[in-house]
């Protein structure tokens, strides 16, 4: 760990239960986001990404859910041991988060301005003439335009580019240290995706935070990020910079991402997908989750558990096989 | 806003007007005839029941009896076969007793449904969601006249008040505040436990919606804010939960006829339901089918306040 580290995630392991099935959706993760810079989240669908975001904010519906272990390390505390009261400071004040879907993310019966201006006033203690100019400026620095006249819509009556704006503005309000986007464009068209990216970017280097940003799509991580963790099965199978990561990937699960990524030079041929389905969380395969659908696997491979294997400069992949194969 | 109004009011009496055709045509080809009901009574003989048919038209195609029936109506000239009594005068005066019944019932179940069933929802699976629950099916269970007789048998042993009809028979001869109690009293025991049925199922219906609401996405973004529970629980999810309650508010008013027959039956309350109930009972048909047309007009006029209530506290409805 270095000392400009922001947050840093330890070990974290959270469990769901369901009558007999356990599924472990996290299991043993960590991760950091070091002050000022984006990273990534990249993985499938289901293998724990938004588990391991919630799981920051103390959002983990409990039941069925349990964190079974780990620590989260912000500002010298361990915020899996902080009470409710003092994660209530955390949330939105010093960690925002923007999600998937703005539509079903915003409260439909409660104008912009009220859900942003309450975003604003449950930290501070502002007039209301005070919050309600705080709300414009913060809408128009996320490109709304007219935002006096937005303040009195309410979520239906935006566009659903509008309605992310909105979101992101409501996760500025109180000037976090950190913004968790869990995959903020995916609801978005593509003209749209492209902005909502930009923008992210902006606000990035303006306000000199840190992002932590969860995707599935790698041509948005090469587009944003200045450090990867690649997330498999509720683990996390290779780190690096971005330029490790897209031109010298050492694990075989992030090779086969990249060859499903569809690319000038690429254009016309079969698109190269990985064979197989993500594993049940309720039963993940032993020894390593990826050996069923990995094309270098070994018998070993499905009985010991990987050790990450060490690259230099930070670059850190799960597959011994390939390391000791030559690295 | 205006013309969404208008255009409802007309739909409505167009409405009304297939109602009157369905009901009347329904009660007349229900099988007995009012002459049937009691054929050993001695003043029906065949030349008065004659009479009768000719005088009530009844000889007549059913499309003239129709015509006959409702301009008898929209003159007010309608009367009970029974007693040739104005059956809007009847119904008037039935009207006033129901009202109290209904107000305070609908008050009780309304004010104790909600606390209930959200605290069940904020709760849920704890101890009070299932002390709730348990108490709610029990009072859903148990029959309603069954549980009046041991309430009356309670409250008549212990407290030595009497608790059937309106009023003590003979009470207008004391004073004022005598005859006040005494009504408090009546009216008390029939209200609370009309209003216990209504209590069980209402509060299990808030409890649903407002785990509904719970799930859904804008409360965690809510919590994310780091905003603390009560505003989660009561501004953000509450706010949206009681929407669909907005349109049953409207739909309770139907309840003022159909409601309380049971309870009006256990506790001689001269109320409509029983009214409505005696009129079938002896095939009054002037006082059913007007009752039926009111309690039509009722159902009318509340999903009218519901759309109008919905328009107001939904920002999604426009027009
Ligand atoms: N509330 C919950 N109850 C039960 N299981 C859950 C719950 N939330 C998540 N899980 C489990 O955790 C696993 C990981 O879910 P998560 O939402 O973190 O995936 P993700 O990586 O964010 O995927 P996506 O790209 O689809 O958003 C899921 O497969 C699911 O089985
Ligand atoms: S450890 Fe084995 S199965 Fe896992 S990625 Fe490496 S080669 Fe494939
Ligand atoms: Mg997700």
């Amino acid at each position: 760990m270095t000392n400009d580290s922001l947050i840093s995630i330890h070990d974290l392991k959270v469990y769901f239960r369901s009558n007999s099935e356990h599924a472990r959706a996290v299991d043993g993760v960590s991760f950091e986001v070091r002050r000022e810079e984006t990273i990534c989240l990249v993985g499938e669908s289901g293998c724990g990404k938004t588990v391991s975001a919630l799981s920051i904010l103390g959002l983990i519906p409990t039941p069925p859910g349990e964190i079974a272990g780990g620590q989260i390390l912000f500002a010298d505390q361990n915020l899996l041991e902080l009470n409710e009261a003092d994660m209530q400071k955390i949330r939105g004040n010093h960690i925002a988060m923007v999600f998937q879907e703005p539509l079903t993310s915003l409260n439909p019966v409660f104008t912009i301005g009220d859900q942003i201006g309450e975003a604003i006033s449950i930290h501070k203690k502002l007039e209301a003439e005070a919050v309600r100019e705080n709300c414009i400026q913060l809408l128009t620095d996320v490109g709304i335009s007219s935002p006096a006249q937005r303040l009195k819509d309410y979520p239906h009556q935006l566009s659903g580019g509008q309605r992310q704006r909105v979101m992101i503005a409501m996760a500025l309000a109180c000037d976090p240290d950190l913004i968790i986007a869990d995959e903020p464009t995916t609801a978005l068209d593509v003209t749209v995706q492209a902005q909502i990216l930009q923008l992210f970017r902006s606000i990035q280097k303006i306000r000199s935070m840190s992002v932590l940003y969860i995707t599935h799509d790698l041509g948005v991580v090469a587009n944003i990020a200045d450090r990867v963790y690649v997330m498999y099965a509720g683990i996390i199978t290779e780190h690096g910079n971005t330029a490790q990561i897209f031109h010298d990937a050492r694990h075989p699960y992030t090779q086969g991402l990249l060859a499903s990524l569809p690319s000038r030079s690429k254009r016309g041929t079969r698109l190269h997908s990985i064979p197989g389905a993500v594993p049940n969380p309720a039963h993940k395969p032993g020894g390593c989750p990826f050996h069923p659908r990995c094309p270098y696997a070994i018998p070993t491979c499905s009985k010991e558990y990987p050790q990450m294997c060490d690259y230099g400069q930070g670059h850190l992949a799960r597959c011994p096989v390939l390391f000791e194969g030559g690295g | 806003m205006l013309s969404f109004i208008g255009r409802s009011i007309v739909q409505k009496i167009i409405t009304l007007f297939f109602v009157s055709i369905v009901s009347f045509l329904i009660i007349h080809l229900a099988p007995g005839k009012p002459s049937q009901v009691d054929p050993m009574n001695p003043k029906f003989t065949p030349e008065v029941v004659e009479r009768f048919r000719k005088e009530f038209h009844l000889d007549k195609p059913l499309h003239v009896q129709y015509l006959y029936f409702y301009q008898d109506f929209f003159t007010g000239k309608t009367v009970s076969w029974k007693d040739n009594q104005s059956v809007l005068k009847k119904i008037w005066e039935r009207f006033l007793n129901s009202l109290p019944l209904f107000i305070v019932g609908t008050i009780i179940t309304w004010t104790l449904s909600f606390p209930i069933g959200i605290r069940s929802a904020i709760f849920r699976g704890r101890l009070y969601d299932r002390s709730a629950t348990f108490i709610s099916y029990l009072l859903i269970s148990i029959p309603g006249f069954f549980f009046a007789y041991i309430l009356i048998i309670f409250v008549v042993t212990q407290f030595h008040v009497p608790v059937i009809g309106m009023e003590t028979f003979g009470i207008g001869e004391t004073s004022m505040p005598h005859i006040f109690m005494d009504r408090i009293w009546h009216l008390l025991l029939p209200s609370v436990l009309g209003a216990t049925g209504g209590i069980a199922v209402l509060s299990r219906y808030v409890r649903s919606q407002m785990l509904e609401v719970e799930g859904q996405d804008y409360i965690r973004t809510a919590r994310a804010k780091g905003l603390p529970p009560e505003q989660v629980h009561y501004k953000h999810a509450l706010r949206n939960a009681l929407l669909p309650f907005v349109t049953m508010f409207g739909l309770i008013l139907p309840g003022l006829i159909g409601g309380s027959v049971i309870i009006e039956s256990i506790f001689s309350w001269p109320g409509m339901g029983r009214m409505a109930y005696e009129a079938i009972l002896a095939r009054d048909y002037p006082v059913i089918l007007t009752v039926n047309f009111v309690s039509a007009v009722l159902v009318l006029i509340g999903t009218f306040i519901s759309d109008i209530l919905y328009l107001m506290v939904d920002p999604r409805i426009r027009l």
